[in-house]
């Protein structure tokens, strides 16, 4: 049986642990509230962004522009949207064994998948297991429009090129503070939002031509799309690190009580063992 | 919503900057610029760096606004850019030290370099912050 000793000096040194996971805790709520109110705050601006470019869609055609343009899927590139920083739970784990499915599963569908990476923990990953990417960025935690915009940049590049015919992102999407789901979703070739069956296309007066403000609006509208999924992913993040501190907390609360219950359950026995041997002792005496 | 008002709507990747129901808007398009009263045909245009500005009974309002394109339907205007500040809300200093700094750069370059046409319009952006900050 453990000495009282090592029992005390376990019990603080859980309660230190405690400590740590409930100030991140705190530090992860806080950031969870900031960076929820990012996602919300791009939402009008990437919603409007949608409609209009399905307008303009709609009314010039695909072939125009590469963007738009479907060709066989034989070149593709995924994107895994990741942290930088670990102690949040199954964040990480989750977006990589979604990834490593995709991998898995389209492996003979295409003659090349392509990786890129958006954060250290799947940088990291990949490159224990030997996988070229195509990109490796790390994830500073806090996203600028701009951090989007040189991203995606590349991204449209190879595409453009015809490096690569299809880009698909593998990365978190945030519901709520404790609910966030991996989701893997096609950012290129575009896909035009389909008018609801109610709408009618608007017919606009352009300034400059159609085709000039599609050509503008289209990699502007990839930078928003790729910028709301990082903001969710870093949202998503801070929820789950939040939730994860907050179960190590009380892990660490109930493992106090117990060892707490097993410390003074031996100081008794060593109490009882020294008066048993005293008062033996004594009886002996007589 | 009243048929002779319209409702503005200014919004960047970061927030919503503006979102009120006004009488008239001004903005600077790429090809000039432009009025906006209620009942406009719709229109979608590019706009870029300058003042825009809303009318409110016979109160003006302005905002600095950056690149972007703005969409107008009967009764709204919404506009989508880099960047938008209210006058209340320009750093001048910052702007200030932002426009020597394009300055320098843009003496120690020929029109001829790529970072040239960046330095200027950062060199617009700074003029445009200073100018609407003033108007106040």
């Amino acid at each position: 049986m453990a000495s009282l000793r090592d029992i005390r000096k376990r019990i603080g040194s859980v309660k230190s642990t405690q400590q740590i996971t409930k100030a991140m805790k705190m530090v992860a709520a806080s950031k969870l509230k900031k960076a929820q109110d990012n996602v919300v705050a791009a939402r009008p601006y990437a919603g409007k962004m949608s409609e209009v470019l399905a307008s303009l869609a709609l009314r010039t055609d695909p072939k125009k522009h590469p963007l738009l343009q479907r060709r066989e899927e034989r070149n593709v590139e995924l994107l895994v949207i990741t942290s930088d920083r670990g102690l949040c739970g199954a964040f990480n784990t989750g977006v990589i064994k979604a990834a490593d499915q995709f991998l898995a599963e389209n492996h003979d569908r295409y003659e090349n998948i392509y990786l890129s990476v958006f954060g250290r923990k799947a940088r990291d990953y990949y490159r224990r297991r030997n996988r070229e990417f195509k990109s490796a960025y790390l994830n500073p935690g806090e996203i600028l429009f701009s951090d989007a915009e040189r991203v995606a940049g590349e991204i449209i590049d190879r595409y453009v090129e015809k490096a690569t015919d299809a880009v698909y992102i593998a990365y978190t999407r945030f519901r709520s503070a404790i609910s966030h789901e991996v989701e893997i979703k096609r950012l290129l070739p575009v896909e035009p939002q389909e008018l609801k069956p109610d709408e009618v296309a608007v017919e606009y007066i352009y300034e400059p031509s159609e085709d000039a403000l599609l050509a503008d609006i289209l990699p502007r509208y990839i930078y928003t799309e790729l910028f709301s999924m990082m903001l969710e992913s870093i949202a998503s993040e801070h929820g789950a690190r939040m939730t994860a501190m907050d179960s190590a907390t009380s892990n660490a609360v109930e493992m106090v009580g117990k060892l707490t219950l097993l410390y003074n359950r031996a100081r008794q026995a060593a109490i009882t063992t020294e008066l048993m041997e005293i008062v033996s002792g004594a009886e002996a005496l007589n | 919503m009243e048929t002779d008002k319209i409702k503005l709507e200014v919004v960047t990747p970061y927030r919503q900057v503006v979102d009120e129901v006004v009488d008239e808007v001004i903005a600077p398009g790429e090809e000039g610029q432009f009025g906006i009263l209620p009942g406009h045909t719709p229109f979608l245009a590019k706009v870029r760096i300058g003042d825009l500005i809303y009318r409110k009974g016979n109160q003006m309002f302005h905002v600095a606004v950056t690149n972007g394109y703005s969409e107008v339907g009967y009764h709204h205007v919404i506009a989508m850019l880099d960047a938008a500040e209210l006058p209340q809300e320009i750093d001048v200093e910052r702007a200030e030290r932002a426009l020597k700094r394009a300055e320098e750069r843009l003496t120690a370059l020929s029109p001829e370099d790529k970072a040239f046409f960046e330095e200027r319009t950062a060199l617009e952006r700074a003029l445009n912050r200073i100018y609407i900050a003033r108007i106040r």
